[in-house]
């Protein structure tokens, strides 16, 4: 789950690291009234979920809270890269003389998390670790000891930082890494932290992305949020415990186990169809969440034909049987269904299916081949 | 021969009172698995399924009281790094987690805990081992699998006994199927498998079935290419999904341009893996 600027920004300045003053508003007037609060020059930030922001154009520097005001404005009339701006961030601005990239990060293959550094601040840090890794100054955090003050120091002497900030450095490397903990985060990122022109370390822009699977831990987090990066389907998908997918193309699946489902699009493709979604009703699943999965994939009118792969292990074929049955009496529809079951329950599961007019296919290969010619039929 | 689990397999379920314990353990004692004892703290002294299986409040006791030399854990995500670690202070020699949805920053200190250890673990979010015949550890249904010279190990649940099922439908029969996980921290790795496999006087060739996200294949490509004598065929899932996207599994997600599919595809045939382009296929590439 991603937090926004300001959510993410808040957080770092609990655990001590310093920010910009300003407040996040969602109305032009309010944003006015807050450059009125902190006088001088303020930058107006969207805040929307996705990167570019400042190319797109949301985000403006403004001299007065009059031109805040329309500026707001505008940038709350915006949609960036498809989403709504419906917050503004008002900070003080702030007077840059230099700007440092500084995050954490799991880091999968060492098993540890990762601090980054980079003097090339500001800009994609993916490009600059592409183009010239060497720039990235990278020092591995032992989860059982947590980080020490030494390797905040080789961090700020591997970005050449000038000796006069290492002090308050290391207590933003702490305070960055007590976030990253506290919250169960998967991305920490302050990006840019700046040196400000009265010689301040500043953090100016912050990120963090938690960990979904850690989040019955932190109903503070959950509350943060936001709805509008998710289709409607998949929110609804969410709360009946599936995991669902929206994707281009026009075959509904619907499938146990998530490399199933995987390797159920991937053949879809092989025989020359485009997946609808990534559907998994995961293990075990109930008629009533079944019936939900089918609800939800014929919700999407762009689906033409829908492909049912269940391999019974936990999963009983006679419960997906039951739901599939439910939601057809739920929904009327046209749509071919192709439905494969396969191990536990799997031949009650056909019987009850009997009347329900669905196309069988007894392999994968068969199941899609059918899948593809009904989508193109109809 | 096998690798992992066999008749010598003493088995401790964490978690056995459990809706999902019990139901599995069932399966388990069916199976011929030595079930020889339960945990679930606060119930020790009970006994379940028909008396036939004693419960304790903590591994050490079950280990203590029964010999059990391998664990199985049920328990929700919130209290599994803890069952873990409570299986590894017992002094286990192998832990199979099979549950989903442990959070990241757990399992980095579980990990990097058991790094210190000799103890092996498996999973978590996996479906765990199976040696045809002899024994089943986890919850791969036991009759889509007949007993063979074929290891396979593999990233995915459902996807791995689709994988099992084409074999036997075609007299094909494994040694030991392993499941690792669809988790991005793990216990073993295809590395670790690959090379058991290869020591395994009973497996003769080893299909690896792989899925998009990490670099875990690339990895093993690249000791299949140094260390394998025997032949390898493959499966990589996720070939059609989009990038930024959790695709279910945890560890299944293509980031900044890396788990792509199609660099596991090509690093794996460089290293002389063939691969299939879909599960069916992979029985008529064996030798």
């Amino acid at each position: 789950m991603k937090l926004h600027e300001y959510q993410s920004k808040q957080i770092f300045a609990k655990y001590g690291v310093p920010i910009p003053k300003g407040r996040v508003a969602a109305t032009a007037i309010e944003a006015g009234e807050i450059a009125a609060e902190l006088g001088g020059r303020v930058v107006i930030k969207s805040q929307v979920l996705v990167g570019g922001r400042g190319k797109a154009g949301g985000i403006r520097l403004a001299k007065n809270p009059r031109e805040t005001e329309e500026l707001a404005a505008q940038i709350l009339s915006m949609e960036i890269k498809g989403l709504p701006v419906r917050k503004v961030l008002i900070d003080e601005a702030a007077q840059i003389d230099k700007e440092i990239y500084f995050g954490i990060t799991n880091d999968r293959a060492a098993r540890k998390p990762v601090m980054m550094a980079s003097a090339a601040g500001g800009v994609d840090i993916e490009e600059v670790a592409r183009v010239t890794p060497e720039k990235i100054i990278k020092v591995h955090i032992d989860p059982l000891l947590g980080l020490h003050d030494y390797q905040t120091w080789d961090i700020a002497a591997g970005i050449d930082l000038p000796r006069d900030h290492w002090r308050a450095f290391g207590q933003i490397a702490h305070g960055l890494w007590n976030a990253y903990v506290a919250c169960d985060a998967t991305l920490a990122e302050i990006n840019p932290l700046v040196i400000t022109a009265d010689n301040r370390l500043l953090g100016v822009d912050g990120k963090m992305v938690i960990d979904d699977n850690a989040l019955f831990r932190h109903p503070d987090l959950v509350e943060m949020r936001d709805l509008d990066v998710e289709a409607p389907s998949e929110i609804e998908a969410r709360k009946y415990g599936l995991t669902y997918i929206k994707l281009d193309g026009n075959i509904g699946c619907m499938v146990n186990g998530a490399g199933l489902a995987m390797t159920t699009m991937d053949i879809i493709k092989l025989f020359g169809g485009e997946p609808a979604n990534f559907l998994d009703i995961g293990g075990g699943a109930s008629a009533d969440k079944v019936s939900a999965a089918l609800r939800i994939i014929l919700s999407d009118p762009s689906v033409k034909a829908v492909l049912l792969n269940v391999f019974g292990g936990i999963t009983r074929g006679d419960e997906v049987a039951r739901g599939i049955l439910s939601a057809l009496n739920d929904v009327k529809t046209g749509v071919p269904m192709v439905i494969r079951l396969v191990g536990t329950n799997a031949e009650e599961g056909r019987q009850i299916l009997a009347d329900a007019e669905m196309i069988t296919a007894e392999t994968l290969v068969q199941a899609a081949q059918k899948a593809v010619a009904a989508a193109k039929t109809n | 021969m096998s690798i992992l689990v066999d008749k010598n397999t003493r088995l401790v379920v964490q978690g056995i009172t459990g809706n999902e314990g019990l139901f599995h353990t069932q399966g388990m004692l069916s199976y011929g698995t030595s079930v020889v004892a339960g945990t679930r703290p606060g119930k020790g002294g009970e006994w379940v399924l028909d008396g036939k299986i004693p419960v304790f409040d903590s591994v050490k006791i079950a280990v203590e009281a029964t010999g059990a030399n391998t664990s199985v854990i049920f328990v929700p995500a919130r209290n599994a790094a803890d069952a873990i670690l409570e299986s590894v202070d017992a002094g286990v020699s192998l832990i199979v987690c099979i549950t989903e949805g442990i959070p990241v920053q757990d399992m980095m200190k579980v990990r990097n805990y058991l790094d210190q250890k000799s103890v092996r673990l498996v999973g978590p979010n996996c479906p765990g081992l199976l040696t045809p015949g002899e024994c089943k550890v986890g919850i791969i249904p036991g009759d889509i699998s007949i007993s063979g010279n074929v290891g396979v190990v593999s990233r995915s649940g459902t996807l791995t006994y689709e994988v099992l099922y084409a074999l036997k439908l075609l007299g094909r029969g494994v040694s030991t199927c392993v499941g690792i996980g669809g988790d991005p921290i793990n216990g073993t790795n295809f590395i670790d498998c690959l090379k058991l496999f290869e020591e395994d006087p009973r497996t003769d060739q080893v299909v690896l079935i792989g899925e998009i996200g990490g670099t875990d294949e690339e990895k093993a490509a690249e000791f299949i290419s140094d260390h394998m004598t025997k032949p390898v065929v493959a499966f990589i899932a996720g070939q059609t999904a989009p990038p930024g996207k959790r695709m279910g599994h945890a560890g299944a997600i293509v980031e900044g341009g890396s788990g792509l599919a199609s660099d596991k595809i090509k690093a794996l045939q460089s290293a002389g893996v063939r691969v299939a382009k879909h599960p069916e296929e992979i029985p008529s590439l064996l030798s």
